[in-house]
This record gives C-alpha cells, structure tokens and sequence, in this order.
C-alpha cells in the first residue's frame, strides 16, 4: 500500500521536475532569443518615429506612424548627421550587393577551377601551387590592409568596383572546401568519363559540376554574407561617395553620434542594411549552416 | 586520400589555376611582402623619401607604451569576446539541444544575428547604449549612473566587448549544437544510469566530448576578436577614450592612414601576421582537422 | 556620366555665346581643375555655390569640387592620388595639417610660386594678420590659399546666467573670474557648468596663444623641424590643474574630441561651451534660450596676456600631380588654379562667406564690407571672434602665430589621450603635460627624420 503510494509520489515528482526543467529551458531561450531581438527590435521601432521622439530619447516599445516617409526618405535621399552630403540608401544597398556577388561568385569561381586542377591532374608544381594557395588561409586581409591598399594605388584600383572586390576574392578556403569535396568523388567516375572519351572539361561540365550544387549553394550563402559585411576594405579604398557600401555608409551617417542625427533615417537604413544578410540566413538555413560548418577549418 | 586515375594534361591545369594564382600574387603576396620590406623602412607620407632603417621600427614599436597598451587591451577585449561568446553560446545550445517543443524555431531565431556585419551590431547596441537617445543609456542616467561610453573608459570597453560578443554567439551556437547532436545517445544514456545529476553528467561526460570544438572555436573567436572587430570600435568608439578600446588592429589602422606612418604601420601588420600565424599552427597541431593532406 | 556631359556641353555653349568672336574658345574645351574638399553639409553646398561661381565667370576653366569626406579622409585620400600620379589640382586641408603639407616638397605648389608664374596678383597685405601667418613661411611668403578660418571663441547660456543671479551681459574676461561664475551657476542649478568641443584647440593651442607661451620651441616649429615641445610650463599646467579640479568638483564635464561636445550647448545641457566660431548656424538654429558669445578667458597676471587667438578652419593647397619629376601640370592647369585663387581672395566674395557660414573674413577689407552692411548690428557677437583675432593690436608674436608642427594630427589625439586619462582620474594634470611632452616629440623626431634631405 505504501509502497504504491510512494511509487507514484516518486513518479509525479520526477514529472513534475521534468515540467519545471521543461519550462525553465523554453525561459531560458526565449531569454536568449529576446536578448538577440532586442537591438534589432528597438531599431525596427525607432525606424517608424519621428526624429524628434527620438531625438528626445523618447524611444516607445510600439511602432509609430512615419515608416513610410522614413523609409522612402532613406531610400531616395539617405540620411544622417545633418552635417554630411547624404548618399541614399538605394545606391548603398545597390553598391554592397555588387560587392557581395562579385565576391562570391569569384571566389567560387576561381576556387572551383583551381581546386579541380590540383584534384584531378598530375602536374609538375602541383603541391606547389597548392601551398601557395593554402598559406594564404593564415593571414586576413585585415592583416595586410595598408600595403594591399598601396597595391591598389600602384594599379590605380582605387574608387573602383574592381579595387574593392578583386583583393577579397583571393583565399584558399573555398580552394579547400572543393578540393575535399573533389576527393571524395569516386575514382570510378573518372574511369568512366574516361572510357566515354570525354575530356576534362567535359567531365568538369557533366559530372563535377552537377555533383556540387549543394556545396555551391552553402558556399554563396557564407560568401554573399562575408562580402556584404566588409568594413575596413571598403572605408579604405572608397571616397567617391557613390561606391559607398552601407555598412560603411551608415557609420558616416552616425559620425560622432551627435544627438541631432536624423535617427529615424539612419535607423531605417540600418534595417535595410540587415535585410539582405539577415534573409539569406533564415531562407537558406540549412545550406547556410551547412556552408558555415564546411568552410570553417 | 590520393586520387589513382587522373587526366594527363600538359597545359590544361595551368589554365585553370591561372585565375586564382593571379590573385594571390598580386594581391596577397606582393603586398605580403611590401608589409615585411616596408617594415624595414621609414618614409615620409608622400612617398618623396625612404631611408633603410633595418629593425628600428621593431625596435621602436616595442619601446612605445602605447603599443603595449594595445597589446593589453587585445589581450583583454579578446579573452572577454571569447568567454562571453562561448559561454552564451554554449549554454544556449544545451538548452535548444533539449526534446522540447518548438527546437526549431528557437534555433532560427538565435542564429541569425551571424548576418549581422560586427559594424552594424556596434551600430545596433548603440541605438540603446546612446547617453541622449539609447533606452538603456537613458536608464542609467535616470539611476544615477553617470553613463557616457565616449567619456569612461570603462564604458566604452564593455560596449565593444557586449557588440562585438553578441553577434559571435550565433556562429559558436550552430557549432555547439553540431557536436552536440553528433554525441551518441548511447553515451548518454550510459551516464544517465550511473545516476550522476545533470550539471555533473554534463562537466564529466559531455564537455569533455565537445573540448574539440570548444577548442576550435577558442581559436576561431579569437581571431574574430583579433580582427573583424575592427568595424565594432571604428563604430563606436574610435579607439577612444584615451586608448581605452584600441586594439592592434586599429591601431595599424590609424598609424597607417590617419598618422601616415607607413613604417610602423607595416612592422605592426608584421607582427600581427606572426601571431596569426602561431595561432594557426596551434591550432593545426592540436586539433583533428576534416582538412587532410 | 550623363549630366556631366550635358553640363560641359552647357559651358561650352555659354562660353560661345557670350564670346562670339573667339573662335578658339569655342573649339577649346575649358581647362579643368579638380578640387577635394572636407566640407560637410550645409557649408560644402555654400563651398560649391562659390565654384558654380567662377565658372559662370570666366569661360575658360572649369573647378570641379568633390566631398572627399572629413578633412583626415580628404587629406589621407589626396596623399594615396599622389602616390597613384592622379593627385587633385587643388585640395582642401584643414589646419593642423599645415605642417605635414609644408613639408611635403615636390607634391605641392607654393602659392607665392604659383602666383608668380602665373603673373596672378592677390593682395596677401590685407589679409589678418593670424591667417595670414598661419600659412606662411617663416619669411612671409605664402604656401597655402587661405579660405575658411574660424576660432575658438565662449558660448554661454544667458539664461542659466539669469538663474545664477549674474549679469547676463557680462561674460568674465578672466579665468580667476570665471571660477567663481562657475560656482554660481552650479549654486544656481546648472548641472554642466561648463564644457567644450575641440579640447586641444580651444585650451592648449588657443591657451598657449592668448598667454604667449610657447606650445613647442623654434617658434612653434616655423623655425624648423627639429622643435619640441614646450606645453609643460606653469601657466599651461595651472589651467590644466584647474580643469582637472573642475572635472572633479562637477564645474566643468569634458566633452570629447573634435566638436563631439557642441550639442549639449543648444540642448541647454551645459552652461558655457568652448569651442568654434563656426557654431553659430548651429546654435542660431536649434538654442532654446537667450545666449551670448565672449572671447576666451585668461590668467590674469600672465605678463603680455591676453594676445590674439589662433585660426582654426582650412586653406586650399595646389598640388601636382604626382612623384614623376615635373610634376606633371601644363602651365594652363596652374593659371585655372592661381584664377581660382584670385576669385575668391576678392572681398565682396569673402565677405559674402563670412556672413553666410559664420566663419571669420580672412580679410580687412571683407571685415569692413561686413560692418557696412550692418551685420554685426544684426548678429551680435558676430564679430567677438575677429576682435579676438585681432587682440593685442594684431602684432602676432612667435606664440600667436601658429603652429607649424609635423604630424600634428597624432600630436593633437596624444593630448586628448592624456587629458581623457586625467579626466578619469586616471592621472594628474602634471602627468598630462610630461606625458603628451614626451609622446609628442617622438612624433616630431620620427617627422623629423622621415622629412629630411
């Protein structure tokens, strides 16, 4: 009798636990999440005020009703400390997806044929070019950021779409992600092209390619992501306000962050700049994680 | 690993590696190379005279307290980016590891601010840490707290630190919850039965599996905080106040742009370039890497 | 591309209309001279205004002005055209970096070089006396054309005045007075009584000006590279012992760098605001309240104070176009430039500059054009800064001349460095000036070095 009793205190105990365990991890991650939202939240809001509401610090918890005059003001006019000529957010934006595909669809590009021809051919130099690639994967650009600048003054790079992606597009990681990849395509494939008398680059255009779909897709994803998000290469090499990208941009528009800036505006653009990366990562999880998790050593 | 049939071809994979050897020539190598000859050189700003100074920008660099004050605060905002990152991250990840209901959409909303450019994070914490128009800003004054991160250095440390730390967890977080999932459910059941409570079940049987990552993630976050942060405290604060918050990152950055010394600029960059490069050989020495050769 | 084409196109037509006999000019496309500027909104647009200008006024060079952002991004990017060979004609830099342009040898065109190749006149005699210096040789010949000059002058708050029981017409002309008035109004409910913008500027170069001590030896380095600094003397550690003190006692908040510190004078927040003439627009537009402007305090007891103050602000230097020997300018470019010069050295020009942006007229004669039109009837205090300028009868000595230090950029941020240190309590005044002393002249060794020969 007692020992029933206690079997079932003992069970609704250890459920009641597991219901306590349970509700204090979903606290905890929504804690987390709320944490993570909470910029962004405040930036999305501030973005729907007038300047003065928050220019006074009265920043509310609840949209406001001037989203569309700040939104359409960001984008055509662009905004900022009043003391600044004023680039708009369409060409900014404009600006930092060009930069981000031609980002990485050369890395791609270049890392794909390069990679193939380390894999697939026995040529003399082979490990030597492939060192040559691999050692760049030790030292970011940020390392080198000053002379790499005055290589580009040297070619008169400066102030131009070219300067600002072609220096990026050089690293081994996307060479070595391939290069994995390419090793574990079965020996028997080649064989067969082989036999079919196809050549290599038929065999790169049938089989290579298409095997990697998955691989590319995850690669642009992270690429697309790193090149929208350059800071230091592109304050450096741009001061022709019209190559601005909006990373940087926006930090000019804050200059000194004087209380008088035209926050709704800047805080607009800011929502305009998150969109494009932001969105990449939610719509094309799985190969974003994929590509994160493959990329990284 | 060695692929046994391969194309012969005599000009084809030259071909092919032409683009990519192009590029890092011209735009890693050469410059690589003018950061080492440049840091044995002293030259005015316009390029007009150039005297061979062998190791005395070294020399120079390692004499300046200011330097040294770089190197502390590196020392410093990293180890803080690093524990604070790792440890939300990891905590996190424990949490959405869980059978719960909804893991899912957790895991998307926690993982998203890895888009976020670390300039535009600082910019984002900045709309509420602001003294006049942040939330939180004005919270702090409303208690008391005389809260101007442009002023207090203090302030401005721990404002890089929060920006530059928030917007790592996503990507510590993806790989956290990786290893975790990779864990065999055998392992844990098994520790299950030995009746250890939770947190203990976690310090004996768990982390030790997941040190690999956490190691590589040490790593990884460390050269983030070496290096992609720069856009974080150009943002915010300048390096300022006093140097409160400039790593060597930035301070290549403004010796090599804004004081136009291009001498100790390079010596920096090569130094940098030593510690990266250290820090990738521990990391190739210590850990099982996917990348075999 | 477009627009551009249609506005050449539009000149060229206009050229030909209006000289319809010279064949030759219609043929000619104008000479065209690219010019950077570090003028933010709203004065870059005035700045450009001023451009259309002389292009509307003479057909046969054509200015083009570009934002090349802040006046360090402007002059970094200007230095990096060099190296490339595709310098600017003419760039805009602002004062501090005076010394750095001076020594930059063949990458510029001294003014008084340009002017007498080109047989262009500019009467340099008329100009004051502190812009004039600043951007001249040792011996007077000019090196840069000077444009907008401002300086440090007080802004207060008329009304927390009244609230403190003192004369709100009344500024003190002493720093002994001005810590009792800053007592009061913190008695009176000021909670910031006092504050600035541009630290260095306005309370160690300016100071050092009004007090005729040297900021550092060789007359504040017009007398060569090989100077140092000089701020560690008593009259300079005196006030930097007083603002540290005020810091402490709530007297007085220190604002940050550059004109970080400048909006909490129209928001009310602070009561007394050193920094920039060139704030009035600002103030004019956004202060809520009755205000006033004065000139900088001084100790008195200083022997030979109060002297003039110094010029903040730019001057427009010439370039050529690159390392290659010549320097690759056609004798045409130079004219566009020294014609550029000449238009707007005029005084109805410069005057019309003054009294739109609130910059000082460089000139006398623009300074009268000014007074004549009542201006100073209309804005009151609009001419505290040029009397300020002009103090001590305009007889500048080596202190009140200026400064012309190598790398004064990095020289200023170290001096805000170590007073942002003490302002924390971090250390003393005394430590602030032996610190900034020793950091500062390796910057001036390391100058030195790299710009001989």
């Amino acid at each position: 009798m007692s020992a029933t009793m206690d079997v079932e205190a003992l069970a609704a105990a250890s459920r009641r636990r597991r219901t306590r365990e349970r509700i204090l991890t979903h606290v905890a991650l929504i804690l987390g999440v709320c944490l993570f939202a909470l910029p962004i939240w405040i930036t999305l809001i501030g973005s729907t005020h007038e300047v003065d509401t928050i220019g006074r610090g009265d920043v509310p918890l609840l949209p406001g009703a001037e989203a569309v005059h700040n939104y359409a003001t960001a984008w055509f006019r662009g905004g900022g400390s009043r003391n600044t000529f004023q680039v708009p957010a369409s060409t900014m934006l404009f600006n930092s997806l060009m930069m981000a595909l031609l980002i990485a669809v050369g890395k791609i590009a270049i890392s794909f044929l390069s990679a193939f021809a380390v894999v697939f051919f026995a040529f003399p130099g082979r490990m030597i070019f492939f060192w040559m690639i691999f050692i760049t994967l030790m030292l970011p650009v940020e390392v080198r950021i000053i002379p790499t600048f005055q290589v580009m003054t040297d070619l008169s790079l400066i102030d131009t779409m070219t300067g600002l992606t072609l220096p990026l597009i050089a690293s081994a990681t996307a060479t070595l992600l391939f290069r994995q990849f390419f090793l574990t395509i079965p020996d028997e494939y080649v064989e067969a092209a082989k036999m079919d008398g196809a050549g290599p680059l038929r065999f790169l255009k049938d089989v290579v390619l298409p095997l990697s779909v998955t691989n590319l897709a995850a690669l642009f994803v992270i690429l697309f992501i790193y090149g929208w998000n350059q800071y230091l290469w592109p304050l450096l090499m741009v001061t022709d306000r019209s190559l601005e990208t909006v990373i940087v941009g926006l930090t000019k528009m804050i200059g000194n962050g004087d209380a008088q800036n035209e926050w709704n505006v800047i805080m607009a653009t800011a929502v305009l700049a998150l969109l494009p990366p932001v969105g990449v990562v939610v719509f094309m999880q799985r190969w974003f994680i994929k590509g994160l998790t493959e990329t990284e050593k | 690993m060695r692929k046994k049939v391969i194309f012969r071809g005599a000009l084809l994979p030259y071909l092919l590696l032409v683009p990519q050897m192009a590029v890092t020539l011209v735009f890693f190598f050469w410059p690589a190379g003018m950061a080492v000859w440049q840091s044995t050189l002293r030259q005015d700003a316009f390029g007009l005279r150039t005297e061979f100074v062998a190791f005395e920008n070294f020399t120079d660099l390692f004499r300046d307290e200011r330097y040294l004050g770089a190197v502390l605060n590196t020392a410093f905002f990293s180890a803080a980016v690093a524990g604070l990152a790792l440890g939300a991250a990891l905590f996190l990840a424990v949490q959405a590891d869980k059978k719960i209901r909804g893991a899912g959409l957790y895991k998307t909303l926690l993982i998203w601010p890895y888009a976020v450019a670390p300039a535009l994070a600082a910019v984002l914490w900045l709309f509420l840490f602001h003294p006049s128009i942040g939330l939180i800003g004005r919270g702090f004054t409303a208690l008391g707290i005389t809260w101007d991160y442009r002023v207090n250095g203090g302030q401005a440390m721990a404002m890089v630190i929060l920006a530059a730390a928030w917007k790592q967890v996503s990507y510590n977080f993806i790989f956290f919850l990786a290893g975790l999932q990779s864990i065999p459910t055998s392992v844990l059941e098994a520790a299950a039965i030995d009746g250890a409570r939770p947190m203990r079940r976690f310090w004996t049987v768990i982390f030790p599996l997941l040190s690999p990552t956490a190691f590589f993630l040490l790593v990884v976050n460390l050269v983030y905080a070496f290096f992609d942060t720069f856009g974080v405290i150009h943002a915010l604060t300048q390096g300022g106040p006093g140097n409160a918050t400039e790593t060597l990152i930035y301070k290549v950055y403004v010796d090599g742009v804004q004081n136009l010394n291009l001498g100790s600029s390079a010596a920096q960059s090569v130094v940098l370039m030593v510690i990266v490069i250290a820090l990738t050989a521990i990391q190739f020495r210590f850990i099982e890497r996917r990348v075999h050769y | 591309m477009g627009d551009y084409a249609v506005m050449q196109r539009r000149t060229l037509l206009a050229g030909a209309a209006t000289l319809g006999l010279a064949a030759p000019a219609l043929a000619q496309a104008p000479v065209e001279i690219q010019f950077w500027h570090g003028l933010a909104q709203p004065l870059g647009g005035l700045l450009e205004q001023r451009v259309t200008a002389f292009n509307a006024s003479q057909p046969r060079f054509k200015v083009v002005p570009t934002y090349r952002g802040s006046y360090p991004e402007t002059m970094v990017a200007a230095i990096a055209a060099f190296r490339a060979n595709s310098a600017p004609h003419i760039v805009q830099m602002f004062e501090v970096g005076t010394g750095t342009m001076m020594a930059a040898g063949r990458a510029i065109k001294p003014v008084h070089e340009l002017l007498a190749e080109t047989g262009v006149q500019i009467d340099f005699n008329d100009y004051l006396p502190g812009v004039r210096g600043y951007y001249s040789l040792a011996d007077g010949r000019m090196m840069s054309m000077p444009f907008n000059s401002s300086t440090a002058i007080v802004w207060y708050n008329k009304d927390a005045f009244r609230r403190a029981g003192l004369d709100p017409d009344r500024f003190p002309t002493t720093y002994q007075a001005l810590a009792e008035v800053l007592a009061k109004l913190k008695a009176g409910g000021s909670d910031v009584p006092m504050s600035t913008a541009w630290p260095t500027w306005a309370h160690v170069e300016n100071f050092s000006a009004i007090h005729d001590i040297p900021l550092a030896t060789k007359g504040n380095g017009f007398g060569g590279l090989d100077t140092e600094m000089r701020i560690n003397n008593p009259v300079m550690l005196r006030h930097m012992q007083n603002l540290v003190d005020w810091q402490k006692a709530g007297l007085f908040r220190y604002g940050g760098r550059t004109n970080v510190g400048e909006p909490a004078f129209p928001k009310g927040e602070c009561a007394i605001l050193t920094t920039s003439s060139g704030f009035r627009a600002r103030v004019q537009r956004e202060a809520q309240f009755s205000w006033g402007v004065a000139m900088l305090p001084y100790y008195e007891g200083t022997p030979r104070a109060p002297l003039n103050s110094i010029i903040g602000g730019a001057s427009f230097w010439a370039m050529t176009k690159g390392p290659a020997a010549g320097g690759g300018r056609t004798p045409d470019e130079y004219r566009g430039v020294a014609e550029f010069f000449r238009y707007i050295s005029q005084p109805e020009v410069d005057a019309q500059w003054h009294m739109d942006t609130g910059y000082v007229p460089v000139r006398r004669a623009s300074y009268a054009i000014a007074r004549d039109r009542g201006f100073y009837r209309e804005n009151p205090g609009a001419d505290v800064p040029i009397e300020q300028l002009l103090r001590g009868g305009g007889q500048l000595t080596e202190n009140s001349r200026g400064i012309r230090l190598g790398g004064f950029v990095e020289i200023r941020t170290i001096m805000e460095e170590e007073m942002e240190r003490a302002f924390q309590g971090q250390q003393t005044a005394e430590q602030v000036l032996v610190n900034s002393t020793t950091r500062a002249n390796q910057v001036l060794r390391n100058f030195e070095r790299a710009n001989r020969g």
